[in-house]
């Protein structure tokens, strides 16, 4: 190395370089200060909060206790928690199941350029703008059985018992689910479709590949890393569907679409079992980071790397 | 290179799981700043809608007018939304002077963790106030024999209401007995009207249904076991019967179809009944105000009936009794200063239940919690019902506070869960029995 600095310029230069990218990566370093800081406050320590939480017995008001692992113990052993984890599992997959092929299409759709599907495109988004709250209290307003959009319009077949039979609950809860989300998940496909050059399309075209092919050869392929992120918010972001279905049905009827975020509010919240509620919290947690990796490895090895480099 | 990745992925993970974790825990409140209130003034937290917010606030403006160095400063927050926030605010220790709220079981709860101060001395040496109100209010303020709260605004008895344009037509009368009501059940059913309304979906509608059913059934002694956490109090054969009462009435299409998707909040369980969609609604009375506002007359014109709650054959009950809320109290939070709980006394004895906010409350239908008020109620215009109401209130041998009051917020939540459950006919009377007897003394 020290036969490379004397023997000319160029090799000082690249010494210099070298020194000035130690600096500037040193400097990078110290820009993620106020990151981890803010990452440190709101989320190592509540996280640590919870989990101490989760070993002690507390109302909420009272002084705090040890409970030792009561929580955990009576928390596995209710058939609540088993209920509500069924619950948010099939949430889960039967809103990825609806969401993601829905979405994939419009996204693909409205990537096109006539002035109509920007239009569309708009339409389709409004959904997203309304807050989950008033969303879920809209539907509600429109499926009362007895003064809804059935009496409205005389429709008796949309007369049904939505919100107050155990089926219908949670199927119209994925349903409302979807009809807020869809846009959302359509906006990122939409994104990733227009990445994708033009010339694979022209190069497929010469070689005669139609509609259909180009979408199952070119589109799809091209969208994998689109359809991974896509996928990972739908799926993480289902276990923190809490105010839509909280306004709905509160968890009923019955205990049917009592989700783990729902049973943890209402057992620390409406029941002042803060400990038992923690405990629910670190599940949700663990079942969190365990689909985010799993989903994140799903990519592969080369998903930090561009698109369009792959070409 | 493989290990700075696997970090950024768990770190990218653990930041879409914050917002859980700061929920989770938002209501742990130690990193909380710790001052109890601002301004030096006492402060009180009150539910908003009207009438009574226009009543609070009239009765506050009055006190801070003629009392410059004790103003009470008040906010209004929304009922349930209320009920979460004044729990978080008591925890974190940044609770108002005056601390609104129904008695019975979270009153205890405030008063074991000393949250709330004992008011009982004061009362002592404030006879005339005390003797007040009537005397049955004070049972939901008392924790263990000691007085936490200062009762106020009006009786709410929960009250059988029913359309008597629909009885006429049907050539009925309103039920005295069971058999009475599975009797109407089948003839409003005949006609195509439903026979009772109800907002199921707010669990606590549902829930006044077994509060009367198991008084007259079992008398109001198995509820005072369950109160007092005896061993097995909820494995009472009467609360079993009161279970199957109900399913009974379920199963033979008593309420509305749909009633487990409508709530109260909504108060389109009260507009079933003045629309003549429903013939018959088991509520408290609070809902007679608002459906003479929003009934188009139908109060006004004389359609709505009200009698007490039938009879059970062979049951011990009195059907006298009564249950719904006794009254609404305040207490005065143990953290707040001195000054601002001799503010908030002051405001107790001379700013609440003042002869302006009496009228105020007989004018928009509710019997306030004062003694000697019989004349007031015979000059207005809602006189039978307030009577009604008020001769209810006096003459009950027992008038039983809502269970979801009495009992502490765990047994409430459990209670309201597995009363879904029963209406839906999801779980047996005898597993509900059970369900809920776990919770006993929790």
């Amino acid at each position: 190395m020290s036969n490379a600095v004397s023997t000319g310029p160029r090799g000082a230069v690249s010494l210099k370089d070298s020194k000035q990218t130690e600096q500037r990566k040193a400097a990078l370093a110290w820009l993620t200060v106020p990151a981890l800081f803010f990452f440190l406050v709101f989320a190592v320590i509540p996280l640590a909060g919870v989990l101490i939480l989760s070993f002690a017995s507390w109302d909420g008001i009272g002084a705090i206790g040890a409970a030792g692992l009561d929580n955990w113990f009576s928390v596995l052993a209710d058939p609540g928690l088993y209920n509500a984890l069924g619950l948010t599992f099939l949430i889960m997959i039967v809103s990825w199941l609806v969401q993601t092929p829905i979405s994939l299409l419009l996204g693909v759709f409205t990537a096109g350029s006539q002035r109509y599907r920007a239009v569309l495109a708009v339409l389709y988004f409004l959904p997203l703008l309304l807050s989950s709250a008033a969303v879920a209290i809209a539907f509600k307003a429109l499926l009362d059985p007895n003064f809804g959009l059935a009496t409205g319009l005389g429709l008796p077949f949309l007369a049904q018992d939505w919100l107050g039979v155990p089926q219908l609950a949670i199927g119209l809860v994925v349903f409302v689910i979807a009809w807020q989300f869809v846009p959302f998940h359509t906006l990122i496909y939409q994104g990733g479709v227009r990445q994708i050059p033009k010339s694979l399309y022209e190069a497929a075209q010469i070689d005669g590949a139609g509609t259909i092919k180009q979408f199952f050869h070119i589109t799809l392929p091209q969208l994998k890393y689109t359809i991974i992120t896509s996928s990972t918010l739908m799926v993480v972001g289902s276990l923190t569907y809490f105010d839509l279905i909280f306004v709905l049905t509160g968890g009923g009827p019955g205990n049917s679409t009592r989700i783990l975020a729902l049973d943890m509010y209402l057992r620390g919240f409406r029941a002042n079992l803060m400990g038992p509620a923690s405990v629910i919290a670190v599940i949700l947690v663990i079942i969190g980071l365990a689909l985010a990796l799993f989903l994140q490895r799903l990519g592969g090895k080369d998903k930090q790397g561009s698109q369009l480099e792959g070409l | 290179m493989k290990q700075p990745q696997t970090s950024r992925r768990s770190f990218l993970a653990l930041a879409a799981l914050t917002p859980f974790a700061v929920a989770a825990t938002s209501a742990c409140g130690t990193s909380g700043p710790g001052a109890s209130s601002s301004g030096g003034g006492a402060s009180m937290w009150y539910l908003s809608g009207e009438p009574n917010q226009t009543t609070m606030q009239k009765a506050v403006d009055a006190f801070n007018s003629a009392n410059s160095a004790d103003k009470i400063s008040v906010t209004y927050f929304q009922n349930d939304a209320y009920k979460t926030k004044i729990k978080t605010a008591i925890g974190a220790n940044q609770a108002p002077t005056i601390i609104y709220g129904w008695g019975g079981g979270g009153l205890k709860t405030y008063a074991e963790a000393n949250q709330v101060d004992d008011l009982t001395s004061w009362f002592e040496q404030n006879p005339d106030l005390k003797k007040k109100f009537f005397p049955s209010v004070f049972g939901a303020a008392t924790v263990n024999g000691k007085i936490y709260a200062l009762p106020n605004q009006y009786v709410a008895p929960i009250v059988l209401f029913y359309n008597k344009e629909l009885f006429q037509k049907a050539g009925v009368q309103p039920p005295k007995t069971w058999d009475d009501v599975m009797s109407l059940v089948k003839t409003f059913n005949g006609m195509g009207v439903a026979p009772f309304s109800l907002g199921g979906q707010s669990r606590w509608t549902s829930m006044m249904w077994l509060e009367y059913l198991l008084d007259r059934i079992g008398g109001p002694d198995v509820f005072k076991a369950i109160f007092e956490g005896k061993p097995n109090a909820w494995m009472d054969p009467a609360v079993i019967e009161t279970g199957t009462k109900v399913q009974e009435l379920v199963s033979a299409d008593g309420f509305i179809k749909g009633f487990s998707s409508i709530t109260a909040d909504s108060q389109a369980d009260q507009a079933l009944l003045f629309s003549g969609k429903a013939a018959m609604m088991l509520h408290g009375s609070w809902t007679y105000g608002a459906m003479k506002k929003a009934g188009q007359n139908f109060v006004q014109d004389g359609k709505l009936g009200f009698v007490p709650f039938p009879t059970v054959a062979g049951g011990k009950g009195d059907p006298k009794n009564g249950v719904g809320n006794p009254a609404q109290y305040m207490s005065i939070s143990s953290k707040a200063s001195d000054k601002e709980k001799e503010s908030a006394k002051k405001f107790f004895k001379d700013g609440i239940l003042t002869e302006a906010v009496i009228d105020a409350y007989i004018k928009s239908g509710s019997v306030p919690i004062v003694n000697g008020i019989e004349d007031k109620l015979n000059t207005s215009e809602d006189k039978e019902f307030l009577n009604f109401v008020y001769d209810m209130a006096k003459n009950a041998p027992n008038f039983q506070q809502s269970w979801d009051q009495a009992l502490s917020p765990t047994a409430a939540e459990a209670l309201l869960n597995n009363i879904d459950q029963l209406f839906l006919k999801s779980i047996t009377p005898q597993q509900f029995a059970e369900n809920m007897n776990g919770t006993l003394g929790k």
